[in-house]
């Protein structure tokens, strides 16, 4: 049926997760979960702590391995073989909840160091790309910096043009504000409201209803491993179907 | 804000109430400070007295030591003999060699220390036609006189068995701490036996071994050379140490940085070389100074394997000659002198590299 839905109408699928279940330990952290991901799809993961949602996006760049099931990236199916992991990662960018630049590097050299070792590319070509994503994160001004001198949002901007620097297909985020001080979570919104608009496939795990609404195509919902509900927000928020999304977001949107 | 105001005092004011505070705060604390200030103040005359005022200086001859009846030092012991105890049995006549050598090594110390040499392509230069203008130097040919290595002692042969022995270990080190922590599980047990094994055993072991117990598994009239069997001993030896420092460093970088590093796609060796080396070797640059100067001096064990490096060197000049040889504390005190500066030029520059290299903020 999809292979018919990709000819007929051109529905791009760029992820495609099927009955994939992983486990830590005697913990079951993923249980049957599938999902398709349509290439320019946003999406917004969302649910209680513990839910596997973070462990979900980063069963999709090989960051963690699954047990069973198949995970399927722009046509590479990752298999736990070095090789499929990393020809998807260079492709994948991610933004982490507690940025994890490299502090030895400056701002610039964070940027450029994955195009010039992994694309090998002329370092020349890799500054100046990499100056142009600074500047799209509006952060230009600080390129020369190390990353210990700047502010959290700001560290979060590089890390967002760190991961662009790649020209990557699909851009994961892992809870990108939740480490951040109020007063800057906006400033990273702002740049990922920009990046959506651009068209980027993104999955973000995040509690921001704000940009939910704003900027998801679907929003799902995760708790004890497994997808409980998705939907687009406008459904999601008004009319949410299973009493434990209910609760989830009864509880965060009371704050 | 305003600043708070601030008191104004003279240098010598504050002095005055440092010492106040520190040194003279209570009645026993008092007695305390009086009783350590006299001992160090009689001890110190004593020395000063016997070191400077009342030693035997210059190339003077042993008679005028043996006047001073103990009550001075022979600095002359020194004076007579630096050269024996700077270059061991070494041919006289060929004695500037070594010299140029020492010196020639230094530069290359003190270059490699500098900012603007810190590129490989530089640093494999430097040290690949420096090592060689030195062998050369050392062991002649090419218009020198050869001198075979039997006949190489004192300080060329404590600095060359001390840099080789840690600048050849340290590649090894490193590759033992990521064996260590690998996830393959052959890799991960050979690492893990040879640090233990190497660690277990004392130095004078490893040397004995490579002395005398290897030439035993060499086939019959294949044999290398003494020195380089030693030296590759002290090699092996340290690189276990290097190891385990290195191995402290890599714990202590986060899980964050190799899931960045993989996530933009570097893979193994790459994240390695440009994301946890860097940081893990930068955060252990005190301790991996601090074994640096544990080799340098260790390397005085040489001599249970009949190399004459500088210490033996100095004992040697001073002992086997019946003349001088009451004055060897005179020569122990040069010989301690000359590790002391080499040590604390060391420990000095190892804290202008952290300052220097930790001048970017961390996350």
């Amino acid at each position: 049926m999809e292979e018919l839905a990709q000819l007929a109408g051109g529905v791009e699928e760029i992820i495609r997760i099927d009955a994939l279940n992983k486990w830590f330990g005697d913990f079951h952290v993923l249980r049957d979960i599938s999902l398709r991901v349509r290439r320019g799809e946003r999406i917004v993961i969302c649910g209680p702590s513990g839910s596997g949602k973070s462990t979900l996006i980063r069963c999709l760049n090989g960051l963690e391995t699954h047990q069973a099931g198949t995970v399927v990236v722009d046509g590479i199916e990752l298999t736990g073989t070095l090789k499929s992991i990393e020809a998807v990662r260079s492709d994948i960018g991610m933004v982490f909840q507690h940025f994890n630049l490299f502090p030895h590097l400056t701002v610039l050299d964070n940027c450029t160091l994955a195009p010039i070792w992994v694309r090998k590319q002329p370092r020349a070509r890799a500054e100046a790309a990499a100056m142009k994503f600074l500047q799209r994160v509006r952060i230009g001004d600080q390129a020369h910096k190390y990353p210990g001198q700047l502010s959290g949002g700001q560290q979060q901007r590089v890390a967002i043009a760190r991961a662009l620097c790649m020209t990557p297909r699909i851009m994961l985020f892992d809870e990108p504000t939740s480490a951040l001080d109020p007063e800057m979570v906006k400033e990273v919104l702002d740049t990922m409201v920009d990046l959506a608009k651009d068209g980027m496939t993104m999955l973000c795990v995040t509690h921001e209803m704000g940009f939910a609404r704003a900027v998801a195509d679907r929003v799902i919902f995760m708790d004890r491993g497994e997808i409980v509900e998705e939907a687009p927000p406008i459904e999601f928020f008004a009319n949410p179907k299973s009493a434990r999304t209910k609760q989830f977001l009864d509880q965060i949107l009371d704050r | 804000m305003p600043a708070p105001p601030r008191i104004h005092r003279s240098p010598v004011h504050r002095s005055v109430l440092w010492l106040r505070a520190n040194l003279f705060s209570s009645p026993g604390n008092t007695i305390t400070t009086l009783v350590v200030l006299g001992l160090l103040a009689w001890l110190g005359t004593r020395f000063f007295e016997w070191a400077v005022v009342n030693a035997s200086f210059g190339k003077a001859s042993v008679a005028t030591c043996n006047a001073l009846a103990g009550h001075g030092a022979c600095w002359s012991v020194v004076a007579n003999k630096w050269r024996q105890m700077l270059f061991g049995i070494y041919p006289q006549a060929e004695q500037w060699r070594p010299a140029l050598a020492v010196i020639l090594f230094c530069l290359m110390l003190v270059a490699s220390a500098t900012r603007s040499m810190w590129h490989a392509r530089r640093l494999i230069a430097l040290w690949g036609l420096g090592t060689l203008v030195c062998t050369w130097l050392m062991a002649g040919g090419l218009g020198l006189t050869p001198v075979p290595t039997a006949l190489w002692g004192g300080l060329p042969i404590t600095l060359m068995l001390a840099v080789f022995g840690t600048l050849l270990a340290f590649p090894l080190g490193v590759l033992l701490a990521l064996g260590r922590r690998s996830q393959l599980p052959i890799v991960r047990a050979v690492s893990i036996v040879y640090i233990e094994l190497i660690r277990g055993v004392p130095l004078i072991t490893v040397l004995f071994m490579a002395s005398i117990m290897f030439a035993l598994f060499l086939p019959e009239g294949v044999s290398f050379d003494k020195l380089l069997r030693a030296q590759i001993a002290i090699i092996l030896f340290n690189a276990a140490y290097i190891a385990e420092v290195v191995r402290g460093g890599l714990q202590a970088m986060p899980k964050g940085q190799y899931e960045a590093a993989h996530a933009l796609g570097l893979g193994y060796w790459r994240t390695q070389q440009l994301v946890i080396l860097p940081q893990a070797l930068r955060i252990t640059i005190p301790a991996q100074v601090n074994s640096f100067i544990d080799n340098f001096k260790d390397t005085s064990l040489v001599i249970i394997v009949s190399i004459f490096d500088f210490l033996y060197a100095v004992k040697q000049s001073v002992v086997s000659d019946l003349e001088w040889r009451h004055y060897f504390v005179e020569g122990y005190l040069f010989a301690m002198s000359i590790y002391w500066i080499f040590c604390f030029a060391m420990s000095r520059y190892s804290l202008w590299l952290e300052s220097h290299l930790n001048r970017e903020h961390r996350t």
